[in-house]
């Protein structure tokens, strides 16, 4: 039986030196995943939740590294792993799903060849073996027919299909960890609809950890136990997710979420955060969204610290807890 | 009783394969021995009928190869039917004298999904937008430059901006630039193909209240086309939805978002995310959408639906009025 707690991220710097200046991708990232939870972490392209993410699993592009900060992974320190047994790890206890499932799959082999690699690269177990459990895996994730589609190539599959055999990839060794970065972004409503009921009911049935990353939170609204919303590198808000999308109180958040059309009256002007989100080279001191926010003033020039419990947010202005 | 600004008379469009040289000395020699099988044929659009009064916002929802975007780009006339007709005003577009045939063109203006994608990267912002009003002699060249300013300003974007490339812009910003390019041409249509789909939501907001903005200033009429439900339902006075090349059911935004009458309306909708606390279990409708190199016989929709009958597999519903202004192309509707 694995612990309760399966990642605590704490501190996280990950950044990018360039020859602009250095970016600070990920800047000070606290957040802990239990056993058989779904955290949601939120935020606009450019916020840091995919590096977040790259980061756990130790597949940062160089010059990106992570400069300070721990990621424990049931206890295990994962930012002084050395390489070989980090590849222990990932794909085997550690599996991320991306957005694009060709990044996941190579177009000119069968998906059979590369499930098979991946269920020996971990287990030491025949070939006719690890092709009972690439095709168990198919069947788990709701693809007709396995056996046949096991000697299909990626392009003879569509689009959602496509993420079905991304997602079987990732779930071949029962990982206690997946980090899911946008793997709904590119598909339509009814086979969003059709993975999303797959992943909740897997992580439900195994145990599974999750991290599910996106720009939507309508997505994450029925998914998630707890949401984290990032702003340039930030995590500005998080706590339980019905908390944080009913009773908002990071200025951002709430802006976020005044922002989605059927949160405003029809034929209304939608609520909107003025301006765009800023460039992490030059990122003013103090709150990154005072530019943004209409409750901003002298006080945002200073670095606003956590406060809260359970229900955490950075900011100065916080917007008033609703009386009970 | 004015014609509607656009009209769409069953259009339909075919996409058929070409063969190589191989293929067609294969193909040649299948007819003489009597083999021969038919061209694999997509009927991407499929005898729509659609008609789009002036001032109006129409939404066309739909999942990928439903078509909506094929449909589109008929409309804005960068793409030819392979059959029916395209009035605007009332006249077939096709059969105008060429003069008044142009300009029917400019008056339909299209914004395209990527932003990324649609402007030229090695030209300037200036000549993006100014290009086509100098072409069509909208402007003189002494006013070229205010012109220019005002199309930027009015898209929200500081005229200080102009001698940029797209690469200095945001995405946001990038997809202005194509509504300042639309609308030099002083358009009376605008054909949005899933315009804010590549934006971030609080970018999305902002554009989207761009273009509520601008229809009531220049009393724009939109043909707005997305998968996103809650952008349509945000905007729109009308919706259509399209499955497989065919229009399944229309209605006023209200009545489909409260009376959808056909089940895949009506999965669609159980199936948009929405923000409502608290965890929720996801259903699905089952299966993948066909091919539409290969379609299901009868109704479009059968194979996934619920309700299927035997006679949906061989019958196709014809979309008929079921209440005033709502359409369905259901035989569950009698």
């Amino acid at each position: 039986m694995s612990p309760r707690n399966t990642l605590t991220v704490r501190n996280l710097r990950t950044h990018f030196p360039t020859r602009a200046g250095v970016v600070k991708a990920v800047d000070d990232v606290s957040f802990t995943v239990d056993r058989g939870e779904v955290l949601g972490l939120v935020g606009e392209s450019g916020s840091g939740k995919t590096v977040t993410g790259f980061s756990i699993i130790g597949l940062l592009d160089p010059p990106g590294r992570i400069t300070g900060g721990s990621i424990q992974f049931q206890g295990q320190e994962l930012t002084t792993l050395r390489d070989a047994d980090m590849r222990r790890l990932r794909g085997n206890r550690i599996a991320m799903i991306f957005q694009d499932p060709m990044m996941t799959l190579n177009p000119v082999l069968r998906i059979d060849t590369q499930m098979i690699e991946a269920v020996q690269a971990h287990t030491n177990v025949s070939k006719a073996e690890a092709r009972n459990r690439a095709r168990e895996a198919l069947g788990m994730v709701g693809i007709p027919s396995p056996e046949e589609r096991l000697s299909a190539y990626p392009h003879q599959f569509s689009g959602g299909m496509r993420q079905r055999v991304a997602i079987a990839i990732a779930l071949l060794h029962k990982p206690d960890l997946i980090i899911a970065d946008e793997p709904t972004t590119a598909l339509d409503v009814t086979i969003q609809a059709q993975i999303l009921s797959e992943v909740q009911r897997l992580a439900e049935q195994n145990g599974t950890a999750l991290i599910w990353i996106t720009h939507d939170l309508s997505v994450i609204a029925g998914l998630a136990d707890r949401i984290a919303v990032m702003y340039a590198g930030r995590i500005v808000e998080s706590g339980d997710a019905a908390t944080v999308l009913e009773h908002p109180r990071h200025p951002y958040t709430a802006g976020l979420i005044g922002s989605v059309p059927s949160r405003n009256r029809r034929g209304q002007p939608l609520r909107q955060i003025p301006g765009m989100t800023p460039s992490l080279l030059s990122l003013p001191p103090g709150c990154a969204f005072r530019t943004r926010c209409a409750l901003a003033d002298a006080a945002c020039e200073a670095e606003p610290a956590e406060t809260g419990d359970g229900h955490v947010t950075r900011c100065f202005h916080p917007l008033a807890e609703p009386v009970a | 009783m004015t014609p509607p600004l656009i009209e769409l008379r069953a259009v339909s469009k075919q996409f058929g394969t070409t063969r190589d040289t191989a293929g067609r000395l294969s193909h040649a020699l299948a007819q003489r021995l009597g083999m021969a099988k038919p061209d694999p044929v997509v009927r991407a659009v499929d005898s729509v009928s659609l008609s789009v009064m002036r001032n109006e916002v129409v939404g066309l929802v739909g999942e990928s190869g439903c078509g909506k975007s094929t449909l589109g780009r008929m409309v804005a006339g960068i793409m030819p039917p392979s059959a029916g007709a395209v009035l605007y005003k009332g006249e077939d577009i096709a059969t105008l004298p060429p003069d008044r045939a142009k300009a029917a063109k400019l008056a339909i203006q299209m914004i395209f999904q990527d932003p990324y994608a649609s402007l030229n990267p090695r030209m300037r912002v200036e000549d993006i937008i100014g290009e086509a009003p100098r072409v069509h002699g909208l402007v003189s060249a002494a006013d070229r430059d205010g012109y220019i300013d005002a199309q930027l300003r009015q898209a929200g974007l500081d005229p200080a901006f102009r001698r940029r490339y797209p690469h200095q812009f945001s995405g946001g910003q990038r997809q202005r630039v194509g509504i300042a390019r639309a609308l030099a041409v002083q358009p009376e249509f605008l054909v949005c193909d899933e315009a804010v789909a590549a934006l971030d939501v609080s970018i999305q907001a902002q554009v989207l209240n761009l273009f509520m903005d601008l229809r009531t200033r220049l009393d724009l009429t939109y043909l707005f086309i997305s998968h996103d439900l809650g952008v349509v339902e945000h905007l729109s006075d009308r919706v259509v939805i399209m499955y497989l090349g065919r229009v399944i059911e229309t209605a006023p935004t209200e009545e489909i978002f409260t009376r959808a009458n056909h089940p895949y309306t009506q999965a669609l909708l159980a199936e948009v995310p929405r923000i409502t606390a608290g965890k929720r279990r996801f259903t699905a409708v089952k299966g993948e959408i066909p091919s539409p190199l290969d379609p299901p016989s009868g109704c479009h929709f059968h194979p996934r639906c619920p309700h299927a009958t035997a006679r949906c597999t061989i019958e196709a519903p014809t979309l008929r009025d079921i209440a005033p202004g709502h359409a369905s192309a259901c035989h569950l509707n009698g």
